[in-house]
């Protein structure tokens, strides 16, 4: 289904808003608080209900296997972010013509479903987000995780520093021992995980690389400040 | 408990049982505001010195129970608002007192272990029993499953209670009328953050229709119920101009903080739309914290700063401006998604969010123990003051200023350096932090932090002293 416009939507909303809201008070004084009272309730009440309608939209657009949050098998595939000249922003690009299978194993859809509720379930138990943010959301204390698979640093530094062969091989090695490979004074604790929690994160790390942002951050990786 | 709020609070004993409960939950609350500034503390000195308990409290505990700490003890501090105006609005006391006192006993008790388990246990397995039995996680609502269970129970029987007396009463005023709605929805939203998923964008949905539907728009009208009641306490307001102000400002903070909930949808997975409509709808979000604030000043100027209760006329002043600069200018500063594609995840968000809860909410609470301090202590006048509530006041309002400034200045290097020169990656992260802009300001920001704990004890000490002084005679008291 195509998208609703932003405009028609605000437009609609406040006309609701004024209309209904101008017939209800009809013959009114604009100081007798009955009139604001009637608008406080039109208001409110076409307000949630633009909420609501626009929510169904919305869920139905970002199921997991849409366009916009892919299918967890994407894990399967090469994924990259690059700018689309049409939008205006940078789009995560599946290519579905390399296969880049994660830890050199290629995973059915049930079984990376199963990875991604794991590093989901680890994600939240090690409160990851009270340092970290996900989609930009979270504590500022450490790096923003939404593009985390796709950082030249695991390729450039840390693969050679944990003297692994691939870069999943090198982010579950620092995930379980971050303390051990730290790159800076600010370390990250050793939250005890286990690997297969470790993989688990690095699968659902590669899977939200591959969520359609709207952009955000832009031009990840083209940095002007880090040169390895 | 009686004994111990008497010694706290003062002579009690006419007091109406909802007003007791009142004050059982103020002063938890206020205990929980120290909390929340020591572990606000820890998390500030682990920026400048990360090895600060690294083994022992790390800092994404220490911050959780920061944010955490502060939304207990803020709803804490509503709920005894709740109940020390319900006597007054309704004529008659709480129907259900000792449901209500079980009910406070329940949460108390609740909080203490969630906070034990957080600082004991700290993390779990990634498995649900992480989930429902440790924390859940998510940036604000990490409280465990069954705590969230517990929490929607207790405030099921605050609503009962709220409902009950008004039945009784068989009377209803306007405030009341919007109480009632807007604790549904409030207790209805937190129920939107009570599921796990996989899918992070969906998560995240959800998860913001609880934090920015709480603190964007119930919280916001909850405030101005709580307010409008203070301006006809402090300053004499007639009921027919708060009431009327309070309509309208539903009608602003609902019309444009309902779909103003885009503003958090712009990256997260959710469709192109979200940032047309959120940019519009929270640009607008401001109005109604305008409408405060001429409400608040109008009102005064009326009275010509008459009042019975000075430290309470003062910290509604605080409030309106607050509220207005806090969530209004911070935060439209870095709405529109033009800006928010730089500055989403950065220190400005901190700067916002500091300023904004100290503005609406710390300061809609210390309103209202300030009103029951006045009617405790010095219900018959003199007027209530003291010296120390000014310290305290101008202390603390300078030193958050401090912090908030020093996370601006941050915040806007961040934004620059790390997301517009940079890529955002983590080296870009690390330098930027190493950049004397970020690096610098996490100084002041912990020496302002500091200075702001310093006045909290001031205030502390103020609530339990002022009024208490044999009554002198009484000057310039204007009955409200």
């Amino acid at each position: 289904m195509k998208d609703f416009s932003w405009l028609e939507v605000t437009v609609a909303s406040l006309l609701f808003i004024l209309v209904i809201g101008s017939l209800w008070t009809r013959g009114r004084n604009w100081l007798d608080p009955v009139f604001w009272k009637r608008f406080a309730i039109v208001g409110s009440l076409v307000m949630f209900t633009f909420l609501w309608i626009l929510t169904f939209d919305t869920l139905s657009k970002t199921r997991i296997g849409t366009d916009r949050v892919p299918s967890p098998d994407v894990i399967n595939y090469k994924i990259t972010y690059e700018y689309d000249p049409q939008k205006g922003y940078y789009m995560p690009v599946i290519h579905k013509d390399k296969k880049e299978p994660l830890f050199g194993k290629e995973v059915s859809p049930q079984e990376a479903m199963e990875l991604i509720i794991k590093g989901k379930l680890v994600i939240q138990s090690r409160a990851c987000m009270n340092c970290h943010t996900l989609l930009g959301n979270g504590a500022y204390y450490a790096p923003d995780l939404t593009k985390a698979w796709l950082d030249p640093k695991w390729e450039k530094i840390m693969i050679p520093a944990t003297e692994s062969e691939t870069k999943e091989e090198a982010m579950v090695k620092f995930l379980m021992n971050p303390e051990k490979y730290a790159t800076w004074t600010r370390r990250m604790p050793n939250l005890n995980l286990s690997e297969e929690e470790a993989k688990a994160v690095v699968a659902y790390l590669k899977w939200m690389s591959a969520i359609n942002t709207n952009g955000f951050p832009d031009h990840f990786g083209e940095s002007k400040l880090a040169k390895f | 408990m009686e004994a111990l709020l008497k010694r706290i609070w003062g002579d009690i004993s006419s007091l109406p049982e909802s007003r007791k409960i009142a004050l059982m939950y103020w002063t938890v609350a206020i205990v929980l505001f120290g909390a929340q500034l020591i572990f606000g503390l820890i998390a500030a000195i682990q920026y400048v010195n990360p090895d600060f308990l690294f083994d022992v409290l790390p800092f994404n505990i220490a911050r959780m129970l920061h944010i955490n700490a502060m939304v207990v003890w803020l709803i804490m501090g509503f709920i005894g608002g709740i109940y020390w105006l319900l006597p007054d609005e309704t004529g008659t006391d709480v129907v259900g007192a000792s449901l209500g006192k079980i009910a406070f006993y329940l949460l108390t008790g609740a909080v203490s272990v969630v906070v034990l388990v957080y600082i004991l246990v700290q993390t779990g397995k990634g498995e649900f029993f992480t989930i429902w039995f440790i924390n859940e996680g998510r940036e604000y609502i990490e409280a465990p499953r069954w705590a969230d269970i517990g929490i929607v129970a207790v405030m099921g029987i605050i609503y009962f209670n709220v409902l009950a007396t008004v039945l009784k009463s068989k009377r209803i005023t306007g405030l009341l009328g919007v109480l009632l709605v807007d604790l549904i929805a409030l207790a209805g939203l937190y129920m939107a953050g009570m599921f796990f998923t996989p899918n992070i964008t969906l998560d995240q949905f959800w998860w913001w229709w609880v934090v920015h539907l709480w603190v964007e728009a119930t919280w916001e009208v909850l405030v101005g119920v709580l307010m409008g009641w203070a301006l006809m306490h402090v300053l004499g307001t007639p009921r027919r101009i708060v009431e009327g102000w309070l309509y309208l400002e539903v009608l602003l903070v609902f019309g444009t903080g309902i779909l103003g909930l885009g503003h958090h949808y712009y990256w997260i997975g959710t469709p192109e739309y979200w940032l047309g409509i959120g940019g519009f709808f929270s640009s607008l979000e401001p109005i109604p914290l305008v409408a405060m604030i001429v409400h608040a000043v109008y009102d005064a100027g009326m009275h010509k700063l008459h009042t019975v209760n000075r430290p309470a006329l003062f910290f509604i002043f605080l409030q309106a401006f607050g509220n207005f600069f806090g969530a209004g200018v911070w935060g439209f500063m870095h709405t529109l998604p033009q800006i928010n594609l730089y500055s989403h995840g950065t220190q400005m968000a901190a700067s916002h969010g500091h300023l904004a809860f100290f503005g609406a909410y710390v300061a809609t609470n210390l309103v209202l123990i300030y009103i029951a301090l006045q009617q405790i202590r010095s219900p018959e006048g003199p007027i209530l003051d003291s010296r120390t509530w000014k310290i305290a006041y101008v202390g603390m309002i300078a030193s958050m200023v401090g912090m908030v400034g020093a996370l601006l200045v941050a915040g806007f290097a961040q934004t620059f350096f790390e997301r517009a020169v940079g890529g955002s990656t983590w080296q870009d992260y690390i330098l930027t932090q190493m950049h004397p802009w970020v690096k610098i300001p996490m100084f002041w920001r912990l020496g302002f932090g500091v200075l702001f704990f310093l006045f909290y004890l001031v205030l502390v000490y103020d609530i339990l002293t002022i009024g208490r002084k044999a009554k002198e005679p009484s000057v310039e008291v204007k009955p409200a």
